[in-house]
Order: structure tokens, then sequence, then C-alpha cells
């Protein structure tokens, strides 16, 4: 009999996100749920967990009807969920953080030595076994937070574990750690449910792969010899366009050149000279400076030393801020969305035309009808699916969220368009759209700069990759000329012959993930 | 704009209440007063509205208030100014205090409660320094700002009420506007989107300080006296009336015109209170369970449009 049994389960919002699910979990497997953005993972998910409670539909723990009104009541009868956004509170120890609902106490005062063991013993189970408990949380990189909220959902009795995206921003290493933690859950009988969009992660964890789309259940099939295009395949419903080998596009003139930039030791001496009509890709790990170089010549970030040269010319150009940059026609499409681009409680429409309301306005006045104009226009271009251009961007998935930002970019028509994970996030038909209009970008004589941790989509769209390793910009590579294996190795460079691995140092800045096909 | 009603039809049902419990609310005396206390209170509010947009909040205005309308008196009976120099200095006063609040926030990116905490008690300071600690009465000199023309409504009401009108077009109208709300929603994306928000952020405080200042000049007009008490926690009373007006303390969201019913409601609510024979503690605790309740009630709305 199995653990967890689903039926008809069924959700609504404004829309139905959910409808018909029928599922099963047995002890001890591991079922992988993927599916593009807004399939409804989440909300299956979260349903499961108690934290949202379904329509109409029922569920069944060990044979008993199983209706968790919230999440304490979910994880009463070993439900837990580990959530993709941290819920760790930054500045309390790691030991605090994971016990934080039954620190041990006398009489109110807490036991530290108690404390620090049991969190300590925790932090094994994730194999972080070099990490000191009692730091604060905000001291750590990214992906080791990861791992402490992935140790207080492995906390207590599970019998049902979900994951959502957990390795999102993980190390290899920690990755590595992660599935042999997962593994010997497994064998204790621990039924997983492991989100995520990695597709060549969970055939490598799960024994059976469900795929949604649309709130509907698509196919649930043993991932053994559910291949890779047939996964995308059944997430899109229809063929994706593959990328194959294209020519390497006709470079024009020097559109920007920088020499000797610089900042601390996030980035290190990098030169560079790009062309009009073409896509620069840069890659590297994560923390080897690509953001950064992008944020110098943005000139969002100040730079110790470097010049930056624009249009061929031979004196240099001082941009000495974000404003001083869009002047002369360089536009920065972030990696985090969220905090750094969209305005999330506007609508789309402000959203789209906040930096061009310089060509929108009459003395000051904004021409209502122009600015209509070009929204419309880009909500077509780029297929943004939206109910309106008054919907606030808040309520847009990743991908609608990204072209919005595009759409910003393309109306300002920078000539020159630094992308810094421009499909991070984005489902699969999204990316297509967005890859569809860098290339109409390079076609029109735009210079692009890119930079992705997906190398398969760099070597796709890219005539030249720079691959940046601790703050240089180690090679530059041709189309034609590179291969996952060079371009790994590449980004490698600088740590080969030190200790290079994301283990217990308690910081993974430097280190990080790349994902190759 | 989809809640525009809700605050007009609290204001009826307030006016409403009171109409029935005290036979004599709705008389000229009521209105009068009610008129009277207004233009003063709605132009700090109009700039408090600005400010809050911007996520920011300035707690200095109602030592602003004080010390422009103590200057503008001094520079009339001891430095025998003409009339409109004495209102110049005034208000000249009032902008230098906003720039000053909006440039040390901006430069130093230090929270504008804390500056403007910092001014209020400079402020405060200077205006007991410039009136010697002594109200000063100046007459009738620029009375006519505050003289009923007809039914109690004097020309610094109707002023008040073109301040609202203009100001609210230039928050939802303008690319100044625009940029506000950005600036509230998301300073940094505003940055990143090549725009400094610097120059707009000391633009609102300096707006604010002005329509400090021309509130100083209204209550001088009208109580024919500079008072350096005038005005002491009355930026309390500002915040409530633009809050309950439905902007948000967070940044982002506001409107003029919805202050301006958050302004009619606390004005009602203290003519009523008055007319129906509250005393005074009675007073301060409807009041403040007023305040409560519209921030209650805004907090519900926001989670309907989530």
């Amino acid at each position: 009999m199995s653990l967890l049994r689903l039926s008809s389960l069924a959700k609504a919002y404004a829309a139905p996100v959910l409808t018909g699910i029928d599922l099963t979990l047995d002890a001890g497997e591991v079922l992988a749920l993927t599916g593009e953005n807004g399939a409804g993972k989440s909300t299956l998910s979260k349903i499961i967990a108690g934290l949202v409670a379904a329509d109409a539909g029922e569920m069944q723990l060990d044979g008993k009807a199983y209706a968790p009104a919230s999440r304490r009541e979910a994880e009463a009868a070993g439900v837990r969920m580990v959530m993709q956004e941290l819920g760790l509170i930054g500045t309390l120890s790691v030991a605090e953080n994971l016990l934080l609902t039954e620190l041990p106490a006398k009489a109110g005062f807490i036991e530290r030595d108690e404390l620090h063991r049991r969190a300590a013993e925790q932090l094994r189970r994730v194999g972080l076994t070099r990490l000191d408990p009692s730091i604060a949380v905000d001291q750590l990189g990214i992906g080791h937070q990861q791992m402490v909220e992935i140790a207080r959902g492995l906390l207590g009795n599970s019998r049902v574990l979900i994951l959502d995206e957990p390795t999102a921003m993980l190390t290899d290493q920690e990755i590595v750690h992660l599935f042999e933690q997962i593994a010997a859950l497994k064998a204790t009988g621990v039924a997983i449910v492991y989100i995520s969009h990695r597709l060549d992660e969970l055939r490598r964890i799960a024994d059976r792969i469900a795929v949604l789309r649309d709130g509907k259940l698509v196919t649930v099939r043993p991932a053994q010899g559910f291949e890779h295009d047939d996964i995308v395949q059944a997430m899109v419903g229809r063929e994706v366009a593959q990328h194959r080998d294209r020519e390497r596009r006709a470079p024009g003139r020097e559109t920007l050149r920088i020499e000797q930039f610089s900042r601390g030791a996030q980035v290190r001496n990098v030169d560079l000279r790009l062309h009009a009509g073409e896509i620069f890709g840069l890659a590297g790990l994560v923390g080897s400076g690509r953001t950064e170089l992008l944020r110098l010549i943005f000139a969002a970030d100040a730079r110790d030393r470097g010049s930056l040269y624009l249009n061929g010319s031979n004196s240099p150009v001082e941009l000495h801020s974000p404003v001083n940059a869009v002047a002369h026609g360089i536009g920065l499409l972030t990696e985090d969305r969220k905090s750094q681009g969209l305005f999330l409680t506007q609508p789309l429409r402000t959203n789209v035309t906040i930096a061009n309301l310089a060509r929108l306005n009459t003395a000051g006045w904004i021409r209502n009808a122009d600015e209509a104009g070009v929204v419309q226009r880009w909500f077509e271009r780029l297929r943004i699916r939206a109910r309106d251009a008054e919907q606030h961007v808040a309520e847009l998935s990743g991908g609608n969220q990204q072209k919005v930002l595009f759409a910003r970019w393309l109306e300002r028509d920078c000539s020159i368009l630094l992308l810094d994970e421009p499909t991070r996030g984005v489902d699969v038909g999204a990316r297509d759209d967005i890859y569809a209009e860098l290339d109409r970008l390079a076609a029109a004589g735009k210079t692009l700069l890119m930079v992705s941790s997906d190398l398969r989509e760099l070597m796709a769209m890219c005539d030249r990759i720079g691959v940046m390793s601790a703050g240089s910009l180690v090679s530059v590579f041709e189309r034609g000329q590179w291969s996952e294996q060079a371009l790994l190795d590449a980004a490698f460079a600088a740590h080969r012959g030190q200790h290079t691995g994301g283990d217990d140092d308690g910081n993974n800045k430097g280190n990080g993930t790349m994902h190759a096909a | 704009m989809k809640n525009t009603l809700g605050l007009p039809i609290a204001l009826a049902a307030l006016i409403l209440v009171f109409g029935l419990s005290s036979d004599y609310f709705f008389s000229r005396d009521t209105f009068v007063a009610i008129a009277n206390d207004i233009p003063a209170l709605l132009v700090l509010s109009v700039g408090m509205t600005y400010v809050l947009v911007i996520a920011g909040i300035d707690l200095s205005v109602g030592s602003v208030l004080a010390l422009s309308g103590g200057l503008s008196a001094v520079a009339m009976l001891e430095w025998h100014w003409a009339v409109p120099a004495a209102v110049a200095i005034g208000l000249g006063c009032g902008v230098l205090c906003g720039f000053i609040t909006g440039a040390v926030s901006v430069a130093w990116r230090v929270s504008s409660f804390i500056v403007s905490l910092g001014t209020l008690e400079i402020a405060r300071g200077s205006a007991y320094l410039v009136t010697d600690s002594r109200t000063a009465y100046v007459g009738s000199a620029i009375g006519g700002l505050s003289n009923p023309l007809w039914l109690g409504i004097s020309p610094a009401f109707l002023l008040a009420i073109a301040i609202v009108i203009v100001s609210q077009v230039i928050l939802s109208r303008t690319v100044f506007g625009r940029y506000l709300i950005g600036i509230g929603t998301n300073e940094e994306a505003m940055r990143l989107a090549g725009v400094d928000p610097r120059p707009k952020k000391i633009a609102v405080f300096v707006l604010m300080g002005a329509l400090a200042a021309l509130a100083g000049l209204m209550q001088i007009s009208r109580l024919e006296a500079a008072d350096p008490n005038a005005g002491i926690g009355i930026e309390l009373q500002v915040i409530a009336a633009v809050v309950i007006g439905g902007t948000s303390l967070m940044g982002g969201r506001g409107s003029v015109i919805n202050t301006f019913f958050g302004v009619l409601i606390v004005a009602v609510l203290e003519a009523g209170l008055a007319q129906v024979g509250a005393s005074d503690p009675a007073k301060r605790i409807i009041t403040g369970c007023v305040i409560i309740a519209a921030v209650l009630l805004d907090v519900y709305r926001n989670r309907k449009q989530r």
C-alpha cells in the first residue's frame, strides 16, 4: 500500500491552478515533480505540506484521511517541506535556527552546550561536519544557508519530505552531500518529493518522474528510460526548437572596449572588446566575478582601476553612475529581477516605461496614449502573458516578468545590452521567445554581453564565450573552438592546484555551480 | 483607484453619526470651525503624502511650521520688513529646513526618520531663539489670508484646495510623480533603470519644508500671532490623516485626494467630538481608535488586492 495517496485534488485561485491530480507515493521512494513555471508544482507541494488547502479531492496518509489545516499539523503527521525561499533568521546562529521551535532550555535560559551538540549532530546528517553551529547565518554563503535549511527539514521523524528546488544555490560538492543524504533517508523508508527544473539531476536521483503542465498531471513514469527530450516535450506539450550549431555572426565595428577593469578581489584586470552585432557570453562559476564585471561596466559599482572606450574611440569615457551609462546607450538586465529590476507592486505598464519617460512626455506631462501604445507594442511582440497592461508585475510568472524587463530596455533602444542570467527562472516556452529576441537584436547590430550559468545556452546563442575564474577573464573562445570540457576547465583555472571543494569552509564564495548539458 | 469610495462613505457615516447625536452639529459654527482648522493641516498632509510615497518620513514639520512663522513675524515686527519680504523669508526658511533633512538623508543614506528628528529639535530650538521664546503678535498684517469670504471659507482654504488638486495631478500624471512612485517601490531598480533618485528625493523634502512654512503662515494669519510652541505634535496628526487616506508607510502608494478625505475625517472627528461635549481624554482615546481602525482597514484592502 502506498504511503501517501492523492485523489482528484484541485485548486483554483482566479483561474484553476490544479485539476484532477491523482498521485501515489511509496515509502522509500524519490518522486520527482517537474514542469514549467506556473504548471502547479509549488501549489501541489504546498497542499501536501499543509500550507494551502485544496478546493476538492482528498489525501490519504497510511490509509487514513489526511487533511492538514496548517503546516504544523502536517509536520505533526510527519510531512515536512523545505521551501525554495530561505526561511532562516540571519542574525541568529545556525544552531538556534535549526532548533528554533525546540530550543533546549532550563528555566527559560538556553543551554548552549546542549544546543550546539544537537545542532552539530543535525549538520552531520547533511554532511556539514566542519560548519560551526554558533556562527550567525548571515555570515554563511547562500549555498550553506540552503544546506542549513535542508538540515532543518530533516529534523524529527519525517515520513514525507518535500524539497522545493533544493539545489538552486548549491555547489557541486554540496549537491553530492545532499544526494547522499537523500539516499540515506530513502533507505530508512522516508518518501521524498523532489521538485526541480534540472532534468539531469532528476534522472540521477529520482525513482519516478511526474510532469505537470497547466495544472494537470501529464505523465508519471519511471526515471529509468525517461529521456531528456521526452521530459521536455511532456513539460511543454510541443517540440522545442533545438538551437543547433549556427554560423558565427559577422562582427561589426567595435562598440565597447574595457581595459584593466578591476575592483578588489572580485574583478581583476579584465580587458574586453565587443562589437556590433555579436553576442558575447560570459561563463564561469558563481562568484567568479561575472555579475560584478557587468555592474562595473554599467557604473552601478565604482571600479578601482580601468578605462572604458565607446564606439572605437581612443579617448576614454568616464561613466559615473547608471544614469550616465544609460545616457550612453548601455542597459543592464539584472540577475535579481525582483530586488533590482521590477517595481513589483506597480502595473506592467509603468514597469515597461519607467526608463523611457523622457521620450513620452511633453513638458513633464506623460502622454498617456503614447505610453499605452508603447506597452501594447511590446506586449504583442514579446508575447507577454498578462491580463492587461494594468496587472501588477508581482502577479506574473518569472518568464513574463523577465519579458517586461526586456521590453523596458528594448524600448530604450540601447546599443549595448548587458544581460545577467537572462533566462534564470524562466520556463521553456518563454525562454524560446527570449532567445528569438536576442537573435533579432544581434541582427539589428546591437552589442550583447550575456552572463549565464547554463553552458548549453551560451554555446547555442553566443559568437564568443569568455570564461571568468576568480575575478580574471582567463580565456576567450571563438564559436567552433569551444567544448563543454574546455569551458569547464577554464572556469576552474584559478582554482587548480588549490583546495577547491565547496565543502565546509563556511563560505562558498568563489566556487559554485555551473551546469553543463 | 479601486477604493476611492470607501473614504467618502466613512466621512459621510461620521457626519451622520454626529448629526444624529447632537442637535447643533449641522450648524454654521461647526462648519466654520472645520473650515478654519483645515488649511494648515491639509497643506502639511499634502507634503507628507509625497514624503511617504518615496518611503520617507518627516517628523520636523511642526517645528518648521513654528520656526518659519516665527521668523516671518519677527521680520515684520522687529526688522520692519515689508510683508512680502517677511513671507518670503519664512518660506525660504522652510525650504532650507527641508533641504537639510533631504540632503543629509540622501547624501549619507540615513533614514529620514532620524534626520528629521534632528531637524525637529534644531528648528524648535531656533524658533525659541528667533522669537525670544515669546509669542509675537503680528495683528492683521497678513490676516487677509484667513478672512472668511463666505461661510468660513477663506483664501487659505481655497489655496489649500488648489494645492491638493495640483499635487494630485502632478503625482498621477507627470514624469516626476511617476519617478516618486518608482523610488518608493524600489529605489535600487530606479537607479539601475538609469534614473537618479537622489535629486527627486531631496526635492520632495524641500517641497515638504515649503508647505510646512506655508502652513505656519496660515496659522499666524488666523491667530494674528506667532507662537514658538505652535505645531508641537502636529506631525502625528498629519501622518495619521495621510495614513487614514490609505497612503502606505512602506512607500510607493499614495493619493493626495484620499489624503484630503483623511484630513476631513480627522477634522470632522475633532469638531464633532467637541460638539457632543466629549472630554479631552475621551477625544484622544476615540481618535486613537479611529487611526488604528483605518490602518486595519488598509491592511485588509491590501490583502484583498494581492
